[in-house]
């Protein structure tokens, strides 16, 4: 994204946050992290070196005035960071200073200069180049000289920048100011705000950047994962409409379905919304496209918000589609979740991750209404164009199943409507019964670019699977273009 | 007994600041006055030595150390106030050599 780099930058080690801010942090200049207890900031320092040490070649220096050095390592071994190993390698030095008011008396004069010599010796004994500072503002704590505290401090910032090490400051978030004790006031260069909200019982991280000097950045919230590999970022709001369309088609994985289209399927790279009351068969053709993804030896990813994987697999065996052999041989992976167990953020940093990880060329989601549950319609709406614009990019075969309440129209919650001007592709489901028989029909509402059939056709599903009635194909009689 | 009570301070400075000069005369005076005979006073320069800033936990300077008797006290700043630091260092004013 952004190339303006009249400042150098060192990589943050943070998944994304090298996007947002355009090539990471300033180098050799101090950077402040602020957040409330909990948020994450001693976990981002932490990644900052470790990261810095095994993918830059930059030792770190870790001064907290908090944590020991034994409660650090602990806290993230969980997350694959071996700090005693770099420890032993020379590539880290942790200092733990802790500051406590009632050990100290203070009389008279006196200045911070034993911390001065103590950094100064642990960065010079390994040539650290990274330097991270968890929680500067303990010290106002352990001292009651306020007005010598900032002085030192100011001086202190000063120093690190004359030193050339990238510093991370942490301080904890004030009522009315960035941090309890205005750090911000002495940090210009570059200011990170973590966020840990819970709303409606839903926990979401977010990171904001407040202040980046001489660089341009994303000002948006940025959702941010702590998971077993530490934290991510996703820079999903800062997509461009210019992703290229690709003219080659493929199958739905229904061979009667493809022959409802000119081209024999779907484009590739397209999302496809299907919408149906419940029972309609949405997810059925969700199965056939995975399995259509499958038999072109084309990894898929299904996100399955109702179902377990079992049922999943159990359900399609029944009208004779077998997943099984495609779970064995990791060409489909369905990740189950109840959709309240996540934020919507954190849902879509979970699709992210897994695009990275599993890397697939089809991704489903059954069904998108489910996510209706966590958020307000407009949070979802935009989360959904995120997603949408997110699998556009990679080239990526979309498929969103939308459940529509009996009596409600397709654009009752703004939801469907949202999807449906961004889907390339529209089916619409039916099941009614007519003289006491079940009459089920599929509706293609629209597929851009695409001649297809025009009418409603009417199916059947048996164990062998879904039949279209023996008269639906595309005749240039009923026809409609797709725009 | 409680004569022979040894005093043992440390105090920590980084080169010749007047701050530090003054600490380490204004302790010394003190001493002089109130542990007559029965104190040490060892003076750790960190500029020279940095790597012995982390045993006692020293992030201000100056900082005097009462090492013994245990628990172990700490007193930072220039030692100006008197009676702040014979308190903070729990030593009880002379003249009188009375026990209490």
């Amino acid at each position: 994204m952004h190339q303006t780099s009249s400042i150098p930058k060192v990589s943050t080690g943070i998944d994304g946050l090298d996007e947002v801010t355009g090539g990471g942090f300033p180098k050799g200049r101090p950077i402040l992290i602020c957040g409330s207890a909990g948020c994450g900031k001693t976990l981002f320092g932490i990644q900052f070196l470790v990261k810095g040490i095994l993918e830059n070649d930059e030792p770190g220096v870790f001064v907290s005035f908090e944590e020991s050095a034994a409660d650090l390592t602990n806290n993230v071994a969980s997350l694959g960071f071996d700090l005693d190993r770099l420890i032993a390698e020379e590539k880290l030095r942790i200092d733990h200073i802790p500051i406590e008011r009632s050990e100290i008396e203070e009389t008279g004069e006196y200045d911070l200069e034993g911390l001065f010599i103590r950094l100064n010796y642990a960065i010079d004994a390994i040539g650290a180049k990274r330097v991270v500072l968890d929680t500067l503002e303990s010290l106002f704590a352990g001292m009651q000289n306020e007005g010598l505290l900032r002085a030192e401090i100011r001086r202190l910032f000063r120093w690190l920048k004359e030193k050339g090490v990238t510093a991370v400051i942490t301080g904890e978030r004030g009522d009315k100011t960035l941090t309890r004790q205005g750090l911000e006031e002495y940090v210009s260069d570059c200011v990170i705000l973590l966020d840990f909200r819970v709303v409606d019982q839903i926990a979401t991280r977010r990171l904001r950047i407040v202040k980046y000097r001489g660089s341009t950045h994303g000002t948006n919230e940025y959702p941010f994962l702590i998971d077993e590999h530490g934290i991510s970022v996703i820079p999903i709001t800062s997509l461009k409409l210019d992703y290229k369309s690709p003219s080659e088609v493929i199958s739905t994985g229904l061979p009667p379905l493809d022959a409802l289209f000119k081209k024999g399927g779907y484009y590739e790279g397209g999302s496809t919304l299907i919408t149906g009351t419940a029972g309609t068969a949405k997810t059925i053709l969700a199965g056939y496209f995975a399995l259509g993804s499958c038999l072109r030896n084309e990894p898929v990813l299904l996100f399955s918000f109702e179902e377990a994987p079992d049922q999943t697999i159990r359900n399609m065996l029944t009208i004779g589609i077998d997943l099984r052999p495609y779970i064995e041989s990791k060409l489909l992976l369905i990740h189950a979740s109840r959709p309240t167990l996540h934020g919507l953020e954190m849902h879509l940093l979970v699709v992210n991750k897994l695009l990275t990880e599993f890397r697939p060329r089809a991704v489903i989601v059954d069904p998108i209404s489910s996510l209706v549950s966590v958020g307000s319609p407009l949070e979802v709406k935009a989360m959904l164009v995120r997603l949408i614009d997110t699998l556009k990019i990679h080239k990526i075969n979309a498929l969103f199943t939308c459940l529509m309440s009996r009596t409600g129209s397709a654009t009752d919650d703004g939801t469907i409507e949202a999807v449906s001007s961004l889907a390339d592709n529209w089916l619409y489901l039916q099941n009614e019964l007519i003289d006491g028989k079940r009459k089920r029909s599929l509706l293609i509402v629209k597929s851009r670019g695409m001649e297809h059939y025009n009418d409603s056709v009417s199916f059947t599903i048996s164990p062998a699977g879904i039949s279209f009635a023996a008269s639906s194909t595309l005749t240039s009689s009923n026809t409609a273009n797709g725009r | 007994m409680e004569d022979e009570q040894r005093w043992e301070l440390r105090l920590y400075v980084a080169g010749q600041t007047p701050k530090s000069i003054l600490a380490l005369k204004n302790i010394t005076r003190y001493c002089e006055e109130n542990l007559e005979g029965r104190y040490s006073i060892e003076v750790i320069d960190l500029l020279k030595t940095p790597q012995l800033a982390a045993g006692d936990q020293i992030v201000a300077i100056p900082t005097l150390i009462r090492k013994v008797p245990v628990p172990i006290r700490k007193i930072i700043g220039d030692l100006s106030d008197e009676e702040k630091v014979l308190v903070g260092l729990n030593i009880r004013p002379l003249p009188s050599k009375n026990k209490p």
